[in-house]
Order: C-alpha cells, then sequence, then structure tokens
C-alpha cells in the first residue's frame, strides 16, 4: 500500500529530474497566482482553478454538506404524503423549502450545479492527466541522480566484478522483476507500478461512465404499480396499469412488450413466539411469454426476486386480500360475482375496500340504479379481543363487515375516483329496521339481506388473494454496475500498488575496485520501498561479490539516520 | 411441520437466545477486567520517565551526532551477508522516535498489559460465542436490528484490533482506547436496544443483504480503529508541535502521549487503515445497491440510509484527496477523516434513531 504525501518541494530539489513525473497528480499553482489580462487570461485562470486538486477538493466537500438536507426533509422523490404533511405543519418555512427546492434536492438547481461542476472538474483534470501518463509510458525512468545516498533508501557495496558486469546483472534482474529498466550512463535506471496510474485514471473514468448512466436512467425511466388478483392478466402497456411514472425523455414504446398471469400468490407467518405473524415468505407464481405472443413459461416472484424481462423488472411489492362476493337484485339475479381487492391498513392485513355494483341491477320498482357497499375485513377474527382488528396476517377466521348505499356512485362524473373509496354524496345508505345504518358481520357463507327487498350481498365460501407488482424500467443500470465495478477495481490499484524506482550504479573508484551503488525512491515514505530494495541488493550482491578491505565508508550528511530496514517504518 | 415440532424448535431457538445472552453479559464482565488490566497498565507506566519525544524535539536545534552510515560489507568473500540498507526519513516529517506503548518499558505495567490482551481475546472469544448463539437461535445472520447490530460490531472491532496485534502490527497502545468504547456500545446494546429475537421480514431474505451489511459492520470496525488513531495524532501531533515551539505540556497529557508511537506514525496508521478499507466501503455502497434494486426496484432512491452512506464515503473521498492537495496535509485531512467517521456514525445510530426511511424496519 502507499501514502500519497508526496513532498513535492523536497523531491525537486534534493533529485532532480529523479523524483520528477512520479505521479500524474497535477502541479498545485500557488494561491496567488493571479488571471493574466484579458477574456482569454481569465478564461484560463478560471480552467486551471476548476481542474485543480484544491478546487476538486472543495467541490467534493460541498457535494457532501449539499446531500445532507435531502436526507433530513421529506423528498417528494420518495413520499409525497410526507411533504405535503411537512408543508401543512410549517405554514412559514414551508414556502421557503419550495423556493430552495429543499423537498427534491437531487434534482434541485443548486445541487446539479455542485456535481456537474465537480464533473467538468474531473473530465478537465483527467484528459491532461492521461496524456501525460501516455507521455510517462513513452519516454524512459529517468537517470540516476549525482548523490544516491539522498535517497530515502539506499545502499553500497565494494565488488570484485567489473561495473559492466554488474550493470549487466542489474539490469537482467530487474527486467525480471517486471521493472521497466535501462542503463543510462554509468547507472540502470528502473521503474515499477505503472498500474498505479492506470487504476487512478481508470478509478475517475468509471465515476463519470456511473454518473452518465445513472443520469440516463432518470430520463428514459418508467415504473407503473399493476394490482393483480389471483388468475387475473397483464399485459405491459400504458392502459394497464394502475398507476405510472415516467422520465423525460421516456416514450410509451420504449415498454417492453411481454405479459403474464398471477396464478397463485403465497404468503407465510411465523405462527409462534414473540414475533408471531412477521411474515416469513411471500411469493408469487406466475405465467409469463415474453413478446408480443412467445411461449408460455412458469415462474415465481419473490419479494427479492423480481422477474427480468429485457430491460424490464416485475417487483413483487405489496399484497392482501379479496374475498368474494355476490350481489343479487330483489329477484335473486345475480348482478354481480367477482373478488375485491381490499386494501390492508395494518400488519395483520386488516382491510377494507367497496363493492361497487355500476350496471344491471335494478331496484324493486324495476328502476335502474347504482349499489355500493363499504366492505372491512379481517382475517383473523377473535372473538374475545373485543377489537374488529385482525389478529394474524393468514386466513384463519375470516370474517367481512359490510354496509350499503345505493344512489348515483358518481363513476361517469368525469372526475378520477379511487376504486377503494365510496363517495357517498349522492347515495343513501339503506337502514335497518331500527333507522341504524344496515350493517353486517358477515362469515363466510353468510348473506346480507338488504331492506323491503332490494337484494342481498353473500360473501361467498372463497378469498382470493392478490399480489401488487411494480414494473420498472431503467435502462443503463447495466453500465452503472459496470462503472462501479471498475472503480473498485481501479481505486483498489491506486490505493494498493506503489509506483517505484531503483537505480543501480556501478563505477570503478579510485583504488581500481568497483563500487556499487543501489537506490530506491517511492512515491510515499513507505517500508517496502527499502524492503524490496535490500531483497534487491541482496541477489545482486550473490552476482557481484563483496570485496575485501577498503577505506572505511565517509559518514554522509548530519541528517541522515540510521535505520535497518526490517525495523524501518512501521508498515 | 408439525405443532409439536414448531413448539420444540421455538423452545430451543428461546434457549439459545438465553445462552447467547448469558455470554454477552460474560463477555462484558471480562471486558471490564481487561479494561482494569490496562488501567494497571497505565498506572504502573507512568512511573517510569520516558521522555524520547522531549529529547528529540529540545535537543533538535543543536546538530545532532551524526550516525555514521555503518553499511555492512562482507568481510572477507566467504561471508556472502546482504550490503544493509540505509533508510532516510523524509525532511519534513519530525524525527520523533515512538512512544514505547502505555507500559512506559515498566516491566509490571507490561505484564499487566499482557494480562489485559489475554483477558479481551477470551472476552472476544465469549462475546463472539454469544453472536454464534444468537444467530443460531433466529436461524440467520446477527443484524436484523441494532442489538445484534452493535453485539456484532464491537465483536469485529475486537477481532480486527486482535488481527492487527497478530500481524505484529504496533497497535498495542490503543488497546485501552478501544474496549472502553467497546463497553460503552454494548452497555447501550443490554440496555437500551435490547430486542428479542425475532425473524426478517422477506425484504429482508437476501444474500446481497448478508454481504452487504456483513462488509458494512467490517468497514465500521477498521474506520472505527483508524478514528481511534486520527483522534490520537491529533493529540500527539498539538503535543509536539507545544514542545517544539519550547512550551511546556501538563504532566497529564506529557504522561500519556510520550508512551504513544511518534505522530507521523500515528497518521501513518491511520491513513493506512483507512485507505485499505475504503474499496471495500465502495463495495459496500454497491452491494446494498444491487440489494436495493432487488427489493425496492430501483438502485438509488436517496433514502437516509443510502444518502449517509454516500456521504460518509464522499467524506473518505476527501480525506484522502487531501492527503494529495497541498496545504491540506496532516491536520487539515485529519479533521477530515473525524468528520467521515462522525458520518458513519450518525448513519449507523442517527439514521436509525432520528430519521425514518426504508431501511428502517428492521426495527430499532
Ligand atoms: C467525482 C469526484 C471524485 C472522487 C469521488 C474522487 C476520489 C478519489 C479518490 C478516492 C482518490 C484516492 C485514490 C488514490 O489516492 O490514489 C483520488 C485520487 C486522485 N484524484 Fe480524485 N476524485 C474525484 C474527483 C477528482 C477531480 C475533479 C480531480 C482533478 C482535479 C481528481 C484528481 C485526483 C488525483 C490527481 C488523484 C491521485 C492523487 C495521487 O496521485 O496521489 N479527482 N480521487
Amino acid at each position: 500500500m502507499s501514502t500519497t504525501d508526496t513532498d513535492n518541494g523536497r523531491d525537486q530539489e534534493e533529485l532532480g529530474a529523479a523524483g520528477s513525473q512520479l505521479s500524474t497528480a497535477p502541479r498545485e499553482e500557488p494561491v496567488s497566482a493571479g488571471p493574466g489580462l484579458g477574456v482569454l487570461g481569465w478564461a484560463r485562470w478560471f480552467w486551471r482553478q476548476l481542474t485543480s486538486m484544491r478546487v476538486a477538493l472543495l467541490l467534493l466537500l460541498l457535494l457532501s454538506l449539499a446531500a445532507i438536507p435531502g436526507s433530513l426533509i421529506p423528498q417528494t422523490g420518495a413520499d409525497v404524503n410526507k411533504v405535503d404533511a411537512f408543508r401543512q405543519a410549517h405554514k412559514t418555512l414551508g414556502p421557503v423549502y419550495d423556493k430552495l427546492g429543499l423537498f427534491h434536492v437531487y434534482s434541485s438547481v443548486w445541487f446539479s450545479a455542485i456535481y456537474i461542476l465537480l464533473f467538468v472538474s474531473l473530465i478537465g483534470c483527467i484528459i491532461p492527466r492521461t496524456w501525460q501518463f501516455v507521455g510517462q509510458l513513452r519516454g524512459r525512468p529517468p537517470g540516476a541522480p549525482k548523490r544516491l545516498t539522498r535517497l530515502p533508501a539506499h545502499t553500497t557495496w565494494r565488488t570484485t566484478a567489473d561495473p559492466e558486469q554488474v550493470r549487466e546483472a542489474a539490469l537482467a534482474l530487474l527486467k525480471k522483476r517486471r521493472f521497466r529498466a535501462h542503463v543510462a550512463g554509468d547507472a540502470v535506471a528502473a521503474e515499477k507500478g505503472y498500474l498505479r496510474e492506470v487504476g487512478n485514471l481508470a478509478f475517475h473514468i468509471a465515476l463519470i461512465v456511473l454518473l452518465v448512466a445513472f443520469a440516463s436512467g432518470q430520463l428514459y425511466k418508467s415504473d407503473g404499480t399493476k394490482l393483480m388478483v389471483e388468475g387475473d392478466g397483464f399485459s405491459n402497456a400504458l392502459p394497464m396499469y394502475d398507476d405510472f411514472r415516467s422520465g423525460s425523455l421516456f416514450k410509451p414504446d420504449d415498454l417492453v412488450p411481454f405479459s403474464f398471469d398471477l396464478k397463485d400468490f403465497r404468503g407465510t407467518y411465523e405462527i409462534s413466539g414473540p414475533n408471531r405473524g412477521t411474515p416469513r415468505t411471500f411469493e408469487a407464481k406466475i405465467a409469463y411469454s415474453k413478446g408480443a405472443d412467445g411461449k408460455e413459461q412458469r415462474t415465481t416472484i419473490k419479494v427479492n426476486e423480481p422477474l427480468k424481462i429485457g430491460d424490464s423488472k416485475v417487483y413483487l411489492v405489496s399484497h392482501g386480500y379479496a374475498p368474494v362476493v355476490t350481489v343479487r337484485d330483489g329477484k335473486g339475479t345475480v348482478v354481480y360475482h367477482d373478488a375485491v381487492p381490499l386494501l390492508p391498513l395494518d400488519g395483520n392485513v386488516t382491510s377494507n375496500g367497496v363493492v361497487k355494483v355500476m350496471d344491471g341491477y335494478r331496484d324493486p320498482q324495476g328502476k335502474k340504479d347504482q349499489l355500493g357497499f363499504q366492505a372491512f375485513f379481517v382475517p383473523t377474527f377473535d372473538p374475545k379481543a373485543g377489537t374488529m382488528l385482525s389478529r394474524f396476517p393468514a386466513l384463519l377466521n375470516p370474517l367481512l363487515a359490510v354496509n350499503a348505499y345505493h344512489g348515483n356512485l358518481g363513476v361517469n362524473s368525469g372526475q378520477a375516483q379511487s376504486v377503494y373509496q365510496l363517495d357517498t354524496t349522492h347515495m343513501k345508505a339503506f337502514k335497518d329496521a331500527k333507522g341504524q345504518l344496515l350493517k353486517k358481520l358477515l362469515q363466510p357463507g353468510d348473506t346480507m339481506q338488504l331492506p323491503n327487498g332490494a337484494g342481498s350481498i353473500t360473501f361467498d365460501k372463497q378469498v382470493k388473494e392478490w399480489a401488487g407488482f411494480e414494473i420498472v424500467q431503467e435502462p443503463g443500470s447495466g453500465w452503472a454496475l459496470g462503472g462501479a465495478l471498475a472503480a473498485i477495481f481501479g481505486l483498489a490499484a491506486s490505493l494498493f500498488i506503489q509506483r517505484r524506482r531503483v537505480w543501480v550504479r556501478a563505477v570503478r573508484g579510485a583504488d581500481g575496485v568497483t563500487v556499487v551503488e543501489m537506490a530506491g525512491l517511492g512515491r510515499s515514505e513507505s517500508a517496502k520501498v527499502p524492503e524490496e530494495l535490500g531483497d534487491l541488493a541482496g541477489i545482486l550482491y550473490d552476482q557481484a561479490p563483496g570485496a575485501p578491505d577498503g577505506p572505511e565508508a565517509e559518514p554522509d550528511g548530519a541528517s541522515d539516520s540510521d535505520v535497518p530496514a526490517t525495523e524501518g517504518v512501521e508498515n | 411441520m408439525t405443532l409439536a415440532a414448531t413448539e420444540l424448535a421455538v423452545a430451543t431457538n428461546e434457549h439459545l437466545a438465553s445462552i447467547s445472552n448469558t455470554l454477552i453479559y460474560s463477555s462484558m464482565a471480562v471486558y471490564t477486567l481487561a479494561f482494569f488490566a490496562y488501567i494497571a497498565e497505565w498506572l504502573l507506566g507512568s512511573r517510569s520517565k520516558v521522555g524520547r519525544t522531549a529529547a528529540a524535539l529540545t535537543s533538535a536545534g543543536a546538530p545532532k551526532e551524526a550516525p555514521a552510515v555503518t553499511v555492512k560489507r562482507g568481510a572477507g568473500t566467504a561471508v556472502l551477508e546482504r550490503p544493509k540498507v540505509v533508510v532516510r526519513s523524509a525532511s519534513g516529517a519530525r524525527d520523533v522516535p515512538d512512544g514505547p506503548g502505555a507500559h512506559g518499558g515498566d516491566a509490571q505495567g507490561d505484564m499487566y498489559g499482557r494480562i489485559a490482551i489475554s483477558l479481551t481475546v477470551l472476552a472476544f472469544l465469549v462475546e463472539l460465542g454469544g453472536v454464534v448463539a444468537r444467530a443460531a437461535s433466529v436461524e440467520r445472520a446477527p443484524w436484523g436490528n441494532m442489538y445484534e447490530f452493535n453485539i456484532t460490531f464491537s465483536t469485529v472491532a475486537v477481532g480486527v484490533y486482535l488481527g492487527l496485534l497478530a500481524l505484529k502490527k504496533n497497535v498495542r497502545w490503543m488497546g485501552l482506547f478501544l474496549i472502553t468504547t467497546v463497553l460503552l456500545d454494548l452497555g447501550l446494546a443490554v440496555t437500551v436496544l435490547y430486542t428479542a429475537s425475532d425473524q426478517l421480514v422477506p425484504a429482508l431474505h437476501s444474500y446481497w443483504l448478508y454481504i452487504h451489511v456483513s462488509t458494512a459492520i467490517f468497514c465500521g470496525a477498521v474506520f472505527y480503529v483508524g478514528a481511534v488513531a486520527t483522534i490520537l495524532y491529533l493529540f500527539k501531533d498539538s503535543y509536539e508541535s507545544k514542545l517544539q515551539a519550547g512550551g511546556k505540556p501538563g504532566s497529564f497529557a506529557s504522561s500519556v502521549l510520550e508512551r504513544l508511537p511518534a505522530s507521523a506514525s500515528l497518521d501513518k496508521f491511520a491513513y493506512r487503515v483507512n485507505a485499505a478499507v475504503f474499496p471495500l466501503w465502495t463495495f459496500t455502497i454497491i452491494a446494498g445497491a444491487i440489494w436495493a434494486g432487488d427489493a425496492w426496484g430501483r438502485y438509488w432512491n436517496w433514502d437516509p440510509k443510502e444518502t449517509w452512506s454516500f456521504i460518509t464515503w464522499v467524506g473518505y473521498a476527501c480525506y484522502l484527496h487531501a492527503r494529495a492537495t497541498a496545504g491540506w496535509k496532516g491536520r487539515k485531512a485529519a479533521y477530515l477523516a473525524m468528520i467521515a467517521f462522525g458520518c458513519w456514525l450518525f448513519n449507523y445510530y442517527g439514521v436509525n434513531i432520528f430519521v425514518s426511511g426504508k431501511h428502517s424496519y428492521a426495527g430499532v
């Protein structure tokens, strides 16, 4: 692993070219460097600022700050009801938040401005760094600095071998260790770890891929829901949806053609213990076919296992009960017979909804009329509990409570109407003998008679289940995943690979004995560089063994400390 | 399953859950003993006057005794000894030696330190047993709620510390700080956060969840170790600056900080730890996004938990960038690391408690 704390100043001063270009990080401009003259000068100055590390850092900081409000204030993208509740509760703050776009932070102007600037900066940074890196790859590692003893790790010995022999052996050794090496003057210069730069560039490029994929996903996505009772069918076209949202560039033709039928829904629950009633599994057995008329296939959709067809994914998101009811008119003719999906109100699937008989019904006088029933359903009724709420989510002791209205359902008034609510403004309640609202608790098979021969409603001995599906199409998620994976690998290469240089100088000393000097330089201080240098020196020493007797080595500069490699910098 | 079999299974599960509770309480007792042993190590260590930092820094003005560069040559051709590598420290860093550790070179202190580590190992094993029993009792991974998350988290944090010790890394000085927070974490878990063992709702059944949460816990534990090092770096760094400027730090500060590694070593350690888990943290977020894609239909929802993971990620990216930016190295970068860890903590506690989002349905 390497550290990023290169000390450019020191490297430049003491090493000359040897330490330069050991990375592709942009050179830091002094803060005071004001713009030159004219528009071009200003543009150049602005561009240089924008692509500097300092501004990249500030933009990153800003991005993380800007992401905070969206996690604390309700967001329209996540839950519109909460936003409305917040607006109701905070009369003064609400409009201010609206102005600032705080209810949709992640699509607000200021949030977009930050990340767009960041990505312009990123692109402006990557391009020159890539060129610089290509230049480094085409060039050769810089030659040995004059004084190898000035380098962070170095070693030297006197040998009986010839200088040429030593250089040849060093060249062969370094090449074998996959260094890029060449002989420059009296020394071998070698460099390794270019993958670090590749990784770093790949990481930053992957960030761009990720963002573009994310943005295009937002623009082209579509997302709709469909509630299906067991036995219902669905084909993927706009009119089939209960509810549909899409990105601004989405076209209805983009919907992947397929269809499916819900055959069976099954939920199982914890039957005992402290968490009695907690769901264990939800699964929907379906038959589907791809395209307009593909072959029928069967599969099961579970909560975490959507059905994937092309770019489209079908998720199981909700479920509930649909008791089957039969409504008869005064003559006993069946005017309605269907499963009525009801919406759950709590974890034990206490549910409510309505039965609407829109046509075919005639009142005892033979006049056309409409009927509406409000239904309240519990899958497990416990007479001892003293409450109408369900005690368990599965169908153990179902009970249906209904009341009844007649009149105008208002379905044709042109206004969109919820299928789960009864608009009673133009309806009259049926009354019981005491003049109270007529209502009755029905067990499967029970019937409630409407007064004066107006008909009846029967809770058939059948309760179907329904499943709610969300059908999502978000193109580009493959690219996003690819970008994310590339980012991880790039990052790992960039953080774990150390780019470093090694020089081996062999010259004949004044007394005719060859002196070998080796030195290593990493982008940062790390125990790995001296360790590797020690390794290389050990091998080379075997090929160029030490010469007996020589003058004492001269003490080096005063600030040098003598630390054996193994006890060196803590790693 | 017949009713009888179900009841039997429930009985064994409740039995296992109570074993788990016993083990967790026992581990707390052993951690407490370890805590006192660490205290003894620090107290006994204060008897010895170390003063290495002070010595190194106050003599900095005078020319240092020039250490001869001893380059070993094979004495004669018969001996094939490796040439010795000479390492120069960077000119920017202060030339301060690492402190000797909590025991301050005191033999008795050292013994208590070793006892403390042995107790920590024991407590770790007991706690691990508690976590495993809990997992067995609920028949799933032990992180369905914050109680389980806390006990798993502290186990992993201690595991990371012991792992680093086993790798012969210089981290022993961290023991007291770590065990103190582990005790706080466990105390919080058993008092405020305790939840009877339960099953997960179907949305939490996914192997991506297992990958996502286990890496999240591991990253948290490593970030935590990094944060401890960063805090101590900040203290030690101001201590060194004060000495260098000729100031006189208080005797308590001196006694504690003398024994810690040099600020440069602490800084480097913190960086290595944070940098090493950053790719894993990136992967954690991606695994979470894949899971979200499978469970909710969209891989990124700006749900508060996701948002704070992202903020934490950007925070650590800032830290890594800061270290490559002139004028931001050292203390400023360390502050960024602290902020990033603060974001992680908020994501872990704050979001679960104060903010409601899709993640909250696992129960506090
Ligand atoms: C989109 C936001 C960005 C993120 C999340 C990000 C993240 C990172 C991370 C995590 C590293 C550490 C890897 C390493 O140390 O090798 C890094 C390094 C680096 N980044 Fe960024 N970065 C972003 C934008 C930028 C921009 C706009 C620039 C150009 C000014 C830039 C230039 C660099 C450079 C030069 C390095 C390598 C530093 C070195 O070689 O020591 N980054 N970035």
